[in-house]
């Protein structure tokens, strides 16, 4: 019994060390590849850096915001962010006149803000003021280098326009040969060209840039095309990598410091049953992280505060359960007989304060958004986990900790 | 040792009025100090990286506001925020960052914008504060039909006076209130009633131990047998958060200061206010009976 249970407990603290170990560093077998888990999870901007806009439809009387309108403005959105090059950006509809768009991982966040929300309609205006060709007109753009009359290099925005439009385009310089033909970007004018000769073959150029990247997003916005309707950014977020990064760090570093603290606190205060609610606290945190990594849900900030509280709760549940076995073995009960009353007694007062806790959890993730809502999912995993971890692995832990006969000395149990 | 709150509890109760009193006082005289996530506005953190003078930066921030407040960040006081309630245009926005970078060269480097509308803001709040709401009734129903009614209003008046104080010392000090905030706020309303129901837990279970009327050695008794678990799980509790806080950087700190005051609080309320407050009102009802 005793060498057995001795073998058991080794073995058990074999398992869980070198899980941790695997969980931490990742491990690959062959092709079989199990990431680290710090890599497995999603987070939040607010860890990562990255830019989240959340846009709103402008709607008026003659101009009503349709479903139809901001499923192209989603598509339209969407190009231009792959314009940019970034990766697994998240462009998605909130409520009915809103869409909130978030960029993980981008280096250049002012550029994403400019383009993000822009309408980008292109119009070319005769003199008289009348649309002559709009950026529906076209059907590539880039930004390319031109030496102009003066001999200088600049960056131009090149047009090529499609059938319809360049036939259109061809009558237009015609018609204002040696007028000035504006082209205005949403209503303003980034260039006033004078017509010098007639243009048949459809290419045109946007000059009046400031520089190549200038050049490049306004190709980028004219290819992807104009937003169906106006939208207005109602809450930007930016969160620089630096930030991002430096933020991720410390609430590793002093999430770590805070458990060091927590278990070197039970040890010390509940001796044999604290370093066993060391072995179930380690459980309960691997079981956390992998259960996170399995459900892909995303880690924030506020998450981290549900994470705190709901290691707090993992703690008091063990506390609790450790007072009554002290209780018990107070009344002269020996250890086994002590901790089976302690785990029994210790039950309703688990199961209510957690339930309780429970209750606040699942009505926050009902009503929540957000932040609220990653608050709410953290905390939900976390209390599952506990009791998990409490009923049932922390008492068979116990019990075979007991029955190796390493600490037989009852004040080491708290009485 | 012999806990003696029972016999106490006017002077617990007169602890807490004079807490909830200067907490009401300073939410009413000083009001919260409400950030851009709930009136609207901008937020520009900055890293200069470089000494300055933030009277230096006021000429850019006046183009847009000449009440925008400028504030030092960072270990080495590098950093800035900048923060008003203008919603800033994305054109206001990049001729401040083109300012910032002429003067102070290209190491200038934007570490945040937070820009935020006061529609969202005021739904944000709506939002957080009907989430409570129920929170707080679904709580409620439960502690009634697990305890009686009486436990489960007691644990919700020390919920409410863990939430006021917190509030209160963020109007005292006029810290300012942003959405980690809600989290935070969150965070104590799990806490405070998970305290108070292991008090109460162990004054249902021991209910059939005392006399019908014998309160006062109930509540105390029962408060004695789990006031080493009050303490010791408050205490692991407030140390990993107060390590967060002591390494966090700026946005850490925002939710896990409020925290650490409500996690005080709250094992106040449940050692002190929650049980004496339950007692009271049995022993009234008791005194009613005999004098009829």
């Amino acid at each position: 019994m005793k060498s057995k249970s001795r073998i058991k407990l080794a073995v058990l603290l074999l398992l869980v060390l070198s899980a941790g170990w695997v969980l931490l560093n990742g491990l690959s077998i062959g092709t079989y590849r199990v990431l680290p888990v710090k890599e497995a999870i999603n987070y939040g901007l607010d860890l990562t850096g990255g830019v989240y806009v959340v846009l709103e439809a402008q709607e008026s009387e003659d101009d009503p915001v349709t479903d139809d309108k901001i499923n192209r403005a989603i598509a339209t959105i969407r190009q231009r962010i792959d314009g940019l090059g970034v990766s697994e950006p998240v462009i998605a509809r909130q409520g009915d006149k809103r869409i909130r768009v978030s960029i993980p991982d981008i280096q250049d966040q002012q550029q994403a803000l400019e383009i993000i929300g822009k309408t980008a309609q292109l119009e070319f205006l005769s003199p008289e003021g009348e649309v002559v060709i709009t950026g529906a007109h076209v059907e590539d753009s880039n930004a390319i280098y031109q030496t102009n009359n003066l001999g200088i290099e600049e960056a131009v925005v090149s047009l090529k326009l499609n059938s319809e439009g360049t036939q259109a385009f061809a009558q237009a310089t015609e018609e204002y040969l040696g007028q000035v033909i504006e082209i205005r970007l949403d209503g303003e004018v980034i260039s006033a060209p004078v017509v010098n000769s007639v243009i048949s073959d459809g290419e045109a150029v946007i000059q009046g840039m400031r520089n190549i990247e200038e050049a490049g997003n306004l190709a980028m916005l004219i290819r992807a095309g104009a937003l169906p309707v106006q939208l207005d950014p109602v809450e930007i977020r930016s969160i620089g990598p630096t930030l991002g990064q430096d933020s991720f760090d410390k609430s590793v570093m002093g999430g770590m410091i805070g458990i060091a603290l927590v278990l070197a606190f039970m040890l010390l205060y509940y001796k044999a049953p604290g370093f066993v609610a060391c072995i179930s606290l380690g459980i309960y945190i691997l079981l956390f992280l992998l259960t996170a990594a399995l459900i892909g849900f995303t880690l924030t900030l506020p998450g981290i505060a549900g994470i705190i509280l709901s290691i707090g709760m993992a703690v008091d549940a063990n506390v609790i359960i450790f007072e009554r076995i002290r209780e018990e073995l107070r009344l002269g009960k020996s250890l086994m007989p002590a901790l089976d009353a302690g785990f029994r007694r210790g039950f309703t007062t688990i199961i209510d304060s957690n339930v309780t806790t429970l209750i606040a959890g699942v009505v926050l993730f009902a009503l929540g958004s957000g932040s609220v809502r990653g608050f709410a999912v953290t905390l939900m995993i976390g209390i599952g986990l506990s009791l998990l971890t409490t009923l049932l692995i922390t008492k068979r832990i116990l019990k075979l900790f007991i029955n190796t006969s390493l600490v037989n000395n009852k004040k080491m149990y708290g009485a | 040792m012999k806990v003696n709150i029972t016999k106490n509890h006017n002077k617990f109760f007169m602890l807490s009025a004079v807490l909830l009193v200067v907490s009401v006082g300073a939410l009413l005289f000083n009001g919260l100090n409400l950030g851009i996530d709930f009136i609207g506005g901008t937020i520009v953190q900055v890293d200069l990286n470089q000494e300055f003078e933030t009277e230096d930066v006021r000429e850019f921030t006046d183009k847009f506001d000449e009440s925008a407040d400028i504030t030092y960040a960072g270990e080495d006081r590098h950093q800035m925020i900048i923060s008003t309630r203008i919603d800033m245009e994305e054109d206001q926005r990049a001729q401040l960052i083109d300012d910032l970078t002429e003067k102070y060269g290209s190491e200038t480097e934007v570490l945040s914008i937070d820009n935020v509308s006061a529609a969202i803001g005021n739904e944000l709040k709506a939002q957080a504060l009907l989430a409570v709401g129920v929170a707080i009734l679904g709580m409620l129903v439960y502690i009634t039909f697990r305890f009686e009614f009486l436990f489960g209003v007691a644990a919700i008046i020390a919920l409410v006076h863990d939430v006021v104080i917190v509030l209160g010392v963020y109007a005292l000090f006029g810290i300012q209130v942003n959405t980690p905030f809600i989290a935070a706020i969150l965070t104590i309303l799990g806490y405070s009633i998970n305290d108070t129901i292991v008090v109460f837990d162990r004054i249902r279970e021991n209910r059939s131990k005392y006399k019908r009327n014998d309160f006062v050695n109930l509540v105390d008794n029962s408060i004695h047998q789990t006031l080493r678990r009050s303490i010791n799980t408050s205490l692991t509790t407030i140390l990993a958060i107060s390590a967060l806080y002591l390494v966090g950087v700026q946005s850490i700190k925002d939710f896990t200061l409020p925290m650490i005051v409500g996690f005080v609080s709250g094992t106040y309320s449940s050692i002190f206010i929650a049980s004496s407050f339950w007692y009271m009102v049995k022993e009234r009802r008791r005194t009613d009976i005999k004098v009829k």
